[in-house]
């Protein structure tokens, strides 16, 4: 009950009623602050308030889901924009530029964005109509995807299945594997897997001191290790996470590398999630798709998207590969279970979305997208030159949208602080991606050009 | 071929078991043996030499997947459909199965979409991520629109892309140590996801129930209301109004019993209200009339049934603020949490569409297409009801519960299949408490309905 965990002061003086938002805003504080017993006084709320209304709630006799209360904070990105949203209210003519969240901001080709207004239009014709489409996704877009990205590997279009998302399939996937798996994931990682892992029921508590979730496999991937995880030292998990081109530090694996990946999933039994989100941005000879390594078919699904590919964040499409030769321990093909989430949990990804995709892999579609995303790579090479020149050690930007800049010594949330105090610009703390990211700061370089130049010039007035 | 025309030729719904990939549960290798089939002739190829000695990883298939029965219920419908067709080519099948939307959606609101879709190809007009709630325009039209004067506001409103989502990220929510019960029979997502997140026991194939989850039968006899004094104490009531699939829209009088009876038990209520436009009578269309629900209850609900959206994707979850878990903390946070980790959002061209669709010209368009398939309804319910049928449902929502005492109704359903080629749903298919019945969907073209109905007559006469 609320009222028990509320530290009570000793006379209890009148009550009165209190808005239920108030309270709910004090619910979390006060929760953050409870352990330990901070001395009242210190907090801005009247306990006597609160307790005396928290007396007249009713509360359900549903328990919470455990799980939830074991996660830290919200999710890492709303958290950025609260900050952003405080600093404009300190500086309300501050013009802030945004490198936080991961955001696309350059419009969608022409040929694209057409292609779903005519559909949409023609949805309110009697030929036009469609209603229910199949849960794995419209035919003509599996098989535009297997043949656009996997052309150069043995997948099929029925292994494909189109989603609204990267996110969306991750959870699906948890949800699919249940609370009895465990999980490693790369160290700084994309937050959505261990979140997920941790609602799921994967995950033990959190242990502050380590920032680390009990039960979760952290595979450190930093400058040292060429940002790719000593296997030697990883123990078994049933999934690995692993993002390539890496979100948040840019990296793309090597073919040796993804090769020693698959060697130890193999090994180890266990299933690799590749996330290639960002395979676009791939400028050397960097594997685009895990299926490029022999004896991957049997050990992984690959899970990507066409956000950061078309400029989808709004419109929402995404698509996983399941192989067929992908099993269970008893044999089960992890294939079937897949289609059997997606046709319970899901209803598919919107008609128009899936419209657009298309639209996005036919010849003029997947040329004007090539600019898209050129023009974004342009953008990570300026702000790679910004750091570079001023002397920062940086990572990235070569291969994906992201440049992933050190501060030794420094705890990444002041270092973040200090840029958006100081220059305006938001950006991530490494530390939001797990304690491998501490010291660091992912800077993104999605953004029109003049901000990424104006960026730059904030940037190297700050650290000259 | 044009985009929009390899599309639309494409927009079936696989079916679930055409689609399995055969399995190989025994651990000793096995030969593969390929047996290419053609029509009128039989040619067996011998099994292949060498044996292939499949990899298996060492991850254990999740236990409650192993739980299912069979498919989701309405894949195995489309597959049955496929296979009859395979079987009459030439059938013209009439599809009063699962229950898709036919009829076009009105223009003011497909305008409103391609205005958006080609809008995003403009500075101006461009937008990214949007609110992982869903866009405040929206949100503000939602509770205006459907839950004025009921003390819901724009941020209690969750936007998605459609209640059989929601109800998956509402299970996330809850997880696998709260227990539920669900009306018997009731829409197939609610049991089968909480199969999924680990909330029940096995299927006990002698009763057709999952070990664990409270089945509130729902029948004729008690007017399509469980009596609650026989109802166990669950966490989590799932209470579909208007019902699918047997139609019936609670009373005022019987949704206040359901808010007491969660109260007394502290249970949380979902309240799917996804029909709720199809109402005809003054029943109540939201949980929220009924004083005290925002304590208890959550309400769940879609564009797919009013608007067509089915293909579109958009529907919206509300969760008042004073809902609390035991320990007093509020749903919503968590509600919020799972939709921001686990979802990103709700389409924007399809949020684009369901701001257009509470625009009053778009109310208005609205109901005139729901106004269609309640005549449709109307048709189908006059057919049966003449053919000396006990018929349900129908007045406020778009499904006829026709009765068939004694005999099995995926017999039934066959029988129809193949002697008039018209796809129904067995009610078996809902739970137990739906054998017995079949649920007959209103949703198609005029035409086809009337069509239908006569073959029904020539069935039935």
């Amino acid at each position: 009950m609320l009222q028990l965990l509320i530290p009570r002061k000793p006379n209890l003086k009148g009550c009165h009623q209190k808005k239920l938002e108030k309270i709910y805003e004090c619910y979390e504080v006060v929760q953050a602050h409870l352990l330990p017993v901070v001395a009242l006084g210190q907090l801005e709320i009247d306990y006597d308030e609160l307790a005396a209304a928290a007396l007249r709630c009713y509360c359900t006799k549903v328990p919470r889901n455990v799980n939830m209360a074991k996660l830290r904070n919200g999710y890492l990105f709303p958290e950025i924009s609260i900050r952003e949203l405080q600093h404009l209210e300190k500086y309300p003519h501050a013009k802030l530029i945004s490198l936080g969240i991961g955001d696309t901001t350059e419009p969608i080709p022409e040929n694209i964005a057409l292609s779903m207004a005519n559909y949409a239009r023609d949805l309110s014709t009697a030929e036009g109509y469609s209603g229910y489409g199949a849960e794995q996704g419209n035919k003509a877009l599996r098989k535009a995807i297997a043949d656009t990205f996997y052309n150069h590997v043995p997948v099929k279009e029925t292994e494909v299945f189109v989603s609204d998302g990267a996110q969306c399939d991750i959870t699906r996937f948890m949800l699919l594997l249940g609370s009895n798996a465990t999980i490693a994931v790369q160290d700084p990682s994309f937050p959505a897997y261990i979140d997920s892992s941790v609602i799921i029921g994967q995950a033990g508590d959190f242990e502050d001191e380590v920032g680390k979730y009990y039960d979760i496999e952290y595979m450190k991937c930093r400058p040292e290790n060429n940002f790719f995880p000593d296997l030697t030292s990883t123990s078994k998990t049933d999934i690995i996470f692993f993002c390539s081109p890496h979100n948040p530090t840019g990296h793309a694996a090597t073919r040796n590398q993804l090769e020693h990946l698959v060697e130890f999933a193999r090994d180890n039994g266990s299933i690799i999630v590749f996330d290639s989100a960002y395979a676009a941005y791939i400028t050397d000879d960097s594997p685009r798709s895990i299926f490029e390594i022999p004896g991957a078919r049997e050990v992984a699904i690959e899970i990507s998207s066409f956000s950061k590919f078309a400029g989808f964040t709004g419109v929402r499409l995404g698509w996983t590969v399941v192989p067929e030769e992908l099993l269970f321990s008893n044999g089960y093909p992890v294939i079937n279970d897949f289609n059997r989430i997606m046709c319970t949990c899901f209803n598919g990804a919107s008609n128009i979305a899936q419209v657009g995709g298309l639209a996005s892999l036919s010849p003029e579609g997947f040329q004007a997208v090539r600019s898209l995303v050129g023009y974004y790579k342009e953008n990570a090479k300026i702000l790679l030159e910004t750091f570079n020149s001023l002397g920062v050690q940086v990572y990235g930007g070569r291969n994906a949208p992201y440049v992933w800049a050190q501060f030794p010594g420094r705890k990444s949330w002041d270092i973040f602080t200090e840029i958006l105090e100081k220059t305006h610009i938001t950006t991530v703390p490494g530390s939001g991606f797990g304690p491998g990211g501490e010291e660091y700061l992912r800077i993104s370089a999605f953004g029109h050009r003049e901000s990424i130049l104006e960026a730059s010039k904030r940037l190297e007035n700050l650290f000259s | 071929m044009s985009i929009t025309q390899s599309l639309s030729t494409s927009m079936i719904s696989s079916s679930s078991s055409a689609f399995l990939v055969p399995t190989q549960l025994n651990s000793r290798p096995q030969s593969v043996s390929l047996q290419p089939k053609r029509v009128g002739l039989c040619k067996c190829v011998a099994a292949p030499q060498e044996e292939k000695i499949a990899f298996k990883t060492k991850v254990s298939r999740n236990a409650n997947l192993t739980k299912l029965q069979a498919g989701y219920l309405f894949p195995e419908i489309a597959r049955r459909k496929a296979a009859h067709l395979l079987k009459y080519p030439d059938a013209q099948v009439i599809s009063l199965g699962i229950g898709d939307t036919t009829e076009p959606i009105p223009e003011v609101i497909t305008s409103a979409m391609a205005k958006r879709a080609y809008e995003l190809s403009t500075q101006e007009g461009y937008s990214g991520y949007g609110a992982e709630q869903g866009e405040k325009p929206l949100r503000a039209a939602i509770a205006s629109t459907y839950y004025r004067g009921l003390g819901i506001e724009e941020n209690d409103i969750f936007v998605s892309d459609g209640a059989k989502c929601d109800i998956s990220r509402l299970q996330v929510v809850f997880g696998a140590n709260v227990t539920m019960a669900v009306q018997d029979p009731s829409y197939p997502a609610y049991v089968d996801s909480s199969v999924i997140m680990g909330q029940t026991g096995q299927f006990q194939k002698d009763v057709e129930k999952y070990g664990n989850i409270e089945y509130m039968k729902c029948s004729p006899e008690n007017g399509f209301f469980p009596d609650l004094s026989t109802v166990a104490r669950t966490d989590i009531i799932f209470f579909c109004s208007p019902n699918n699939p047997t139609g019936a829209a609670a009373t005022r009088e019987q949704l206040t019993r359901l808010v007491q009876f969660a109260k007394d038990n502290g249970s949380i209520i979902v309240y799917d209200s996804a029909y709720a436009m199809y109402t005809s009578d003054d029943n109540p269309r939201s949980i929220f009339e009924i004083p005290g629900a925002k304590e208890v209850a959550i309400e769940t609900s879609s564009f797919s049934k009013y608007a067509g959206f089915t293909g579109v994707r958009l529907g919206w979850t509300v969760v008042p603020k004073e809902l609390l878990f035991s320990d007093g903390f509020p749903v919503a946070r968590d509600f919020n949490r799972i939709v921001c980790t686990c979802f990103n959002g709700a389409s924007n061209v399809s949020q684009a569409g369901g701001l257009a669709c509470l625009s009053p010209e778009g109310l208005g368009a609205m109901r005139q297409v729901i106004g269609f398939y309640k005549e449709n309804t109307d048709i189908i319910t006059e057919t049966f009801s003449s053919l000396g049928f006990k018929v349900y449902g129908g007045k406020n929502a778009p499904y006829v519960w026709v009765q068939f005492p004694g005999q099995s109704s995926w017999d039934v359903f066959s029988e129809i299949l193949e002697k008039t080629h018209v796809v129904t749903t067995p009610g078996s298919g809902f739970g137990p408490a739906g054998e017995g019945f079949v649920r007959v969907s209103a949703f198609g073209h005029r035409q086809n309905i009337l069509e239908a109905c006569k073959r029904f007559k020539q069935l039935y006469k």
